[in-house]
């Protein structure tokens, strides 16, 4: 990655250079209509056009398959997505669903994307979309691409379509002619639209999908290749810092920068409003630069933070909206009724790489190379910021540590961009510190709910009354008001007001509305209009808290109902895949009614689909808990899973786990510490995670397969149920609940001594 | 002389010593108390089972009774001594490998007198020789809190140690020459919160097992009470006059301590004292603040001249950024870095400086130099095992982390480091023998076990002063 | 001016003696393997070798490396010849965001080189001044446990066992 070219074209001048594929067919049928649909949280939320809402995936944005597919005069095919690569496998996972579909060998099949020139714009990479939309996308896309193929080469042989296939880049007649791609391709080329049905590859004959394929990009990563953001090193390359104030309501006063810009190796220091930044040949020069400055600065600070005292209160009654979720409710009598109250501090991302990003000013275009999530919305942010047209900034996604959503990549990308422009024609590599992370990320928001069940006689729920208090989970760029710096320079930009919207992906109220089957139900989301703290989306969003308040609380029921866990579940279970997922996992674990963990060990269990939409998760857990330390170690847990069609089983089996140890990480350690005008959890001493010695010693995870089905979002399915599992497992081992996350071991450590 | 006279005289002789032993024997025996069967648990009652579990956080029973991986109060902790290896043995109330078969009436008398249940004197490994003070109604406590555990199976190991030793009798010996029993006595001119600092420091606290000097018998001096010792290889600073910390103790600043395990002015609680100080969370701050009272009194009120010290140390404490040259203030330190050929200086400067001169706050920056008892303290052996060890994260907790520089710091360049820091930030003499102690350490033969500072204590969420912005 | 072998290769490099060696490796020398995670000594992304010990490169200031030798993930194998940690971290698909890895690798080389068979228990306690945010734990206990078999068996010229066993 040591030369970076910046083309100055579109792509589809691109293609026509190349004399690329044409893909003969056609149209749209007549009178199709562009629709407007509300966006889920990959459009921000925000309503989005749909081009052609009858095709599946996000064709439905981007309905021309060459946006997607490229077939070479040379014969090399290449895929584009929108869709980035997290850490997730994705960039696996789509080749070999380009290259299943396509029939390609996989090794000669290239990912592009997302790049805001290059890509088809997918919105953000998030709520595990990845495979659900570019994977179906790029699958339909890839299959009609190789059928008109065959269609053409079916012309040139003059037979009929049907006797011929196509295997590793040719069509093959049964008589043993055959004719590569590249001898397919036609001179002219035509846009095609897709249509919305497509002969897809039966599960049965996968040789690609469905395979645990290793990872493309793991051999770079651990022989030293250059894999991310962090290693690239244009010429000319400088290295950037900024100073961040020393608290989010600070105003920089004075700052007398001329000793540091006097510094040997110093080339800039920039100074917009209260945003600081220097610019240094060297590395180490810049991140001294940077403290020194830091040390010269004086802030006007105020006290804008509500402070840790009484949290859950506090924002109960910030200002709110009610949105109902779903309201159900039935006259019921129930025997009796229960309810409790759960409260989530905020946490963060805690990414382990600090944000990075790349920027360089060439000709009027600041093209950014960034690990954001989104690159359109970015670009569009940025130009926002910078006060350019759109089409003067480019965002190409590099690779970062992993995000877990919206952390403080897009702010980083933004600082370069700005640094950027203080040095046209030379690539600048802004590195966040630590520290920054830490204190400037975009938090989980903290929340409260609480839920109120009735149980009949026979100890069935028969009424469930739910309501969560929590802020928007979303402050994505969009606008450049929701980008860090803009908000600080001298002509800032202020955060937008996120607004109350009930989305069948749901945002804090995402799984709010159990998947069980109750008669009756009230499910409420106080939306809290106020951010006290900075937040904005971490893996999952609403629903690991949601899943944790229910999961725990169906818990609660079921030992009022005296009924085992797993089968008072199953009693409100009516979806039969989510039947399947409770049964397999319990029966991986070995789950019995009436089982008695030995002392000081507990067992629990949980579940949830991931958005009622996404991948079914079920999760039980075995811990021990040190009653005299509060310490809690777990021992096993067992997860099953299902994603639907399976694309990369090892994919899917890797992000479980890593979601139920992420989660449980979140649920006995973590949240995020402020006084009244600084966040305190700067670092890894203020806020711990997870580290070696609290590991299980298994975590098994079971892939149900379901071929031939729609592709379900696995990326985030485990921590609801994972931290519910957990949670159950301790209060099984202390005989007591604990309602407060973190689950800390002071906490753990009371509620194994109360009686 | 003649030959029957020597008989004679030789019989006398064979008859006082089996008189002797006779009557030592006599003394040294203990009967077997019968083996009772374990009590019912939940006849027991929680707000005494609680009350033992404070009592056993002063105790710190758990420490010496679990070792590394193993179960709490299972035992096996290897406890090395100059006479050898003893283990600790398993206090669950296992009813054949643990003390479940102990009447309470045998648990008092193993606090109160160093025996076991089967009338075996026990080594004052386990300092009976302060929990003798205990009084029976703690012993009840405690009784009832170890008997509501969790019962493990598990052997201690035998222990290691060389014959004589290895014959318990022979503790009737140590104990008839350095062993009074009895419980602890009010003295009546001092104040109450005194005496129950006095009770816990001096009785289930056992701070002297480590911070008293021993003698060759590996008995506490009596006329050196609390004027330092080692304890598995690391140095307990005296606690009386002979305090080496910067700035003076006081009430306040020692139950801050104690409740916290870190203290701004003084260091971090990093190797035996870390657990010590986590257990005082399960303790009333009413007994740390008693706690304090008492050894702030031993430490007896300190001179003007120390005073003065304390002060200009203080001023002295640089905040200043990372990195920046350290500027010269009076005589205690001088400019770090490039000017100074001291390899110290520069290795300070390179690899220190830019956490403990960050000025952010104690316990997550690093601590002032010039403030760390450690800088004064008789020995380097705590600042060798802090440089080469670090500081590990505790577990899910906040708390301090230093890394261990054991990896690119040698012997020499420790020890020109310990040199500098010694002249630079206190007014001691240089330490004697630096660079063959950090070998020693590193070879480990000192029984180094670093604590992080964990175990049911968490530095605080919100310390009071206010971090570097950057 | 400061002479240090790096993954076998000398070097002589002219940076201000406090740089930490993390940028000496990463920009002096252009190597990948060690990443900034915190600079502050606390998550293990920037671990290296120094002398066949585990360090924070991050916090080892240049001055103190003065002939010595240190060897970073690169100095295992490539991606053409993996060495057994490489190879057994493919194997493993040991990986999620793959940011912490090569710290990972580093600080279990520095284990296996001296004790090839250890224990779980073993690993764990040393693997724990490095951070995963992904929760990639469990598979790269799997693979510093497949490491440690294809050292051993590499050392004994036998054929490597097969396949440990692995979740999911």
């Amino acid at each position: 990655m040591n030369h970076v070219t910046v083309p100055p074209v579109t792509r589809r001048s691109v293609l026509f250079g190349s004399g690329a594929l044409v893909l003969a067919f056609s149209l749209r049928p007549a009178f199709a209509q562009t629709i407007t649909s509300p966006g889920g949280e990959t459009q921000n939320f925000q309503e989005v056009e749909l081009e052609a809402p009858e095709l599946p995936g996000s064709l439905k944005m981007t309905p021309q398959l060459d946006s997607w597919i490229r077939v070479d005069a040379d014969g090399s095919t290449t895929v584009f997505t929108g869709k980035a690569e997290l850490g997730q496998g994705i960039k696996t996972a789509l080749l070999q669903i380009g290259a299943e579909e396509l029939k390609v060998p996989f090794e000669s099949l290239k990912l592009i994307g997302p790049d805001t020139s290059l890509s088809p714009n997918e919105g953000y990479t998030a709520g595990s979309h990845s495979v659900q939309d570019s994977g179906t996308a790029i699958r339909h896309a890839a299959a009609q691409v190789r059928e008109i193929l065959i269609g053409e080469a079916a012309r040139r042989f003059n037979l009929a379509a049907d006797t011929l296939k196509a295997e590793a880049g040719a069509v093959i007649a049964p008589d043993g002619r055959s004719v590569s791609y590249r001898d397919l391709i036609a001179a002219e080329l035509i846009n095609v639209q897709a249509q919305p049905t497509s002969k897809l590859t039966d599960t049965a004959a996968f040789t690609e999908m469905g395979k645990p394929r290793q990872r493309i990009d793991i051999p770079a990563k651990v022989t030293g290749g250059a894999a991310y953001v962090q290693d690239m090193r244009p010429e000319g390359m400088v290295h950037g810092r900024v100073v961040r104030p020393p608290s989010p309501g600070a105003r920089l006063t004075a700052l007398d920068a001329s000793s540091v810009e006097a510094m040997p190796g110093v080339l800039r220091v920039v100074r917009d409003g209260s945003f600081i930044g220097v610019l240094a040949e060297r590395e180490w020069v810049a991140i001294n630069a940077m403290r020194t400055l830091s040390s010269l600065a004086q802030w006007q600070e105020s006290a804008t933070l509500p402070g840790m005292d009484d949290l859950p209160a506090k924002l109960m009654a910030l200002p709110m909206e009610d949105g109902i979720v779903i309201d159900d409710q039935k006259v019921v009598s129930p025997a009796s009724t229960h309810e409790a109250t759960f409260t989530k501090p905020y946490q963060m991302h805690g990414s382990i790489g600090p944000s990075c990003a790349v920027a360089v000013l060439n000709e009027g275009v600041t093209t950014v190379w960034t690990h954001t999530q989104g690159v359109y919305p970015d670009q569009q942010a940025i130009a926002e910021m910078l006060r350019v047209p759109v089409e003067q900034v480019r965002c190409i996604h590099t690779e970062g540590s992993g995000c877990y959503g919206h952390n403080a990549a897009d702010d980083a990308a933004a600082d370069a961009a700005l640094l950027a422009q203080a040095l046209p024609g030379r690539p600048v590599k802004l590195q966040w510190m630590r520290e920054q992370e830490h204190s400037w990320e975009p938090y989980s928001p903290g929340m409260v709910t609480q839920v109120r069940a009735g149980l009949d006689a026979n100890g069935n729920i028969v009424d469930w009354d739910y309501g969560v208090w929590s802020n928007s989970h979303n402050y994505r760029p969009g606008p450049a008001g929701n980008l860090l710096p803009a908000q600080y320079l001298e002509r800032g930009f202020e955060q937008q007001q996120a607004e109350l919207k009930i989305t069948i992906e749901g945002n804090g109220d995402r799984n709010s509305n159990p998947i069980y089957a109750f008669p009756s139900r009230h499910v409420v989301w106080h939306f809290l209009k106020e951010t006290p703290l900075r937040v904005s989306a971490l893996r999952g969003l609403g629903a690991y808290m949601n899943v944790f308040s229910l999961e725990n609380f169906m818990d609660d029921l079921a030992g009022v109902a005296k009924a085992d866990p797993v089968e008072f579940r199953l009693r409100h279970l009516t979806d039969e895949r989510a039947r399947d997922v409770v049964t397999r996992a319990a029966e991986m674990f070995g789950w019995k009614a009436g089982q008695q963990a030995p002392q000081n060990h507990g067992y629990g269990f949980a579940f949830a689909r991931y958005k009622n939409l996404a991948a079914y998760c079920a999760v039980a857990m075995e811990v021990k808990v040190e009653p005299e330390t509060g310490r809690v170690r777990m021992i096993r847990a067992s997860a099953a899973v299902d994603a639907g069609e399976i694309v990369n089983p090892s994919g899917i089996a890797n992000q479980v786990q890593g979601g139920i140890i992420q989660s449980a990480s979140w649920t006995l350690y973590e949240n995020v510490t402020f006084n009244d005008t600084r966040i305190t959890s700067v670092d890894w001493s203020t806020y711990p995670i997870m580290r070696f010695d609290a590991l299980p010693d298994v975590i098994d995870v079971d892939i149900i397969p379901r071929p031939g089905t729609a592709f379900l979002g696995a990326g985030e399915c485990s921590q609801g149920p994972g931290g519910a599992a957990l949670a159950n497992a301790i209060t099984n081992a202390t005989g007591n609940r604990i309602y407060d996350l973190p689950l800390t071991r002071e906490k753990i450590r009371q509620a194994a001594s109360a009686a | 002389m003649s030959g029957s006279k020597i008989l004679r005289y030789l019989g006398a002789l064979v008859v006082l010593i089996l008189v002797g032993l006779g009557i030592f024997v006599a003394i040294a025996w203990r009967s077997e108390i019968p083996a009772s069967d374990p009590p019912v648990t939940s006849a027991i009652d929680p707000a005494l089972v609680e009350r033992g579990a404070a009592l056993a956080a002063i105790g710190n029973c758990n420490v010496c009774h679990t070792k590394a991986g193993g179960e709490v109060f299972a035992g096996g902790l290897p406890l090395p001594t100059p006479f050898g290896t003893i283990y600790s043995t398993n206090i669950t109330p296992d009813p054949e490998t643990g003390i479940g078969r102990w009447s309470e009436e045998a648990f008092i008398r193993s606090m109160r007198e160093g025996v076991d249940r089967e009338g075996r004197h026990l080594y004052p490994a386990f300092p009976y020789d302060h929990f003798t003070k205990v009084t029976d109604d703690d012993n009840r406590a405690l009784y009832a809190y170890l008997m509501t555990r969790k019962p493990i199976e598990a052997e201690a190991p035998d222990n290691e140690l060389p014959f004589p030793l290895n014959i318990r009798m022979v503790l009737a010996g140590w104990k008839i020459l350095f062993f009074k029993e009895g419980e602890y006595q009010d003295d009546a001119t001092q104040s109450a919160e005194w005496n129950r600092g006095h009770y816990l420091a001096d009785g289930l606290g056992h701070c002297g097992a480590c911070h008293t000097p021993r003698n060759q018998l590996g008995a506490e001096k009596k006329d050196e009470l609390y004027a330092g010792g080692e304890s598995e290889g690391w140095t307990a600073y005296a606690l009386n006059a002979a305090s080496p910390a910067a700035v003076p103790w006081t009430v306040d600043s020692l139950t801050h301590y104690l409740s916290n395990g870190w203290e701004e002015k003084h260091g971090v609680a990093r190797g035996p004292m870390a657990p010590v100080t986590a257990n005082m969370m399960s303790a009333s701050d009413g007994d740390a603040r008693a706690i304090a009272t008492y050894v702030v009194s031993v430490m007896g009120e300190p001179s003007p001249e120390r005073v003065a010290r304390g002060e200009a140390a203080l001023q002295q404490a640089t905040r200043h950024p990372p990195g920046i040259q350290v500027q010269a203030a009076g005589g205690q330190t001088v400019p770090v870095a490039a000017t100074s050929e001291d390899r110290g200086a520069k290795i300070y400067a390179a690899a220190c400086s830019s956490c403990h001169d960050a000025g952010r706050p104690v316990p997550y920056g690093g601590l002032p130099l010039n403030l760390s008892t450690a800088t004064y303290g008789p020995t380097p052996l705590n600042p060798i095992n802090v440089i080469l060890y670090g500081l590990p994260a505790p577990e899910g907790e906040r708390g301090p982390i230093m890394p261990g520089f054991q990896g690119v710091l040698d012997d020499a360049q420790v020890a020109d480091l310990l040199s500098y820091i010694r002249a630079n930030f206190s007014d001691e003499p240089a330490w004697a023998d630096v660079q063959e102690t950090v070998a020693h350490v590193r070879a480990g033969e000192e029984d180094t076990e670093l604590r992080s500072l964990s175990s049911g204590g968490s530095a605080p969420a919100n310390p009071t002063r206010r971090e570097t912005s950057w | 001016m400061v002479a240090l072998t790096v993954n076998g290769q000398s070097h002589q490099i002219e940076a201000s003696p406090d740089t930490p060696l993390l940028y000496v490796l990463r920009d002096e020398l252009g190597l990948n393997g060690a990443k900034y995670g915190c600079g502050l000594g606390q998550c293990g992304s920037c671990t290296v070798m120094v002398d066949g010990e585990a360090v924070f490169s991050c916090v080892t200031p240049l001055l103190l490396l003065e002939g010595r030798e240190v060897t970073t993930v690169e100095g295992l194998g490539t991606i053409e010849n993996p060495g057994p940690m490489q190879q057994a971290f493919i194997e493993e698909q040991a990986a999620q965001c793959g940011y912490c890895i090569p710290g990972m690798m580093m600080r279990a080389q520095a284990l296996l080189q001296s004790n090839p068979g250890a224990s779980d228990e073993e690993i764990r306690a040393h693997m724990e001044p490095n951070l995963c945010r992904c929760g990639t734990h469990m598979r790269i206990m799997a693979a510093i446990k497949r490491a440690g078999s294809l050292m051993q068996t590499a050392a004994n010229g036998a054929a490597p066992s097969g396949a440990t066993e692995r979740a999911g």
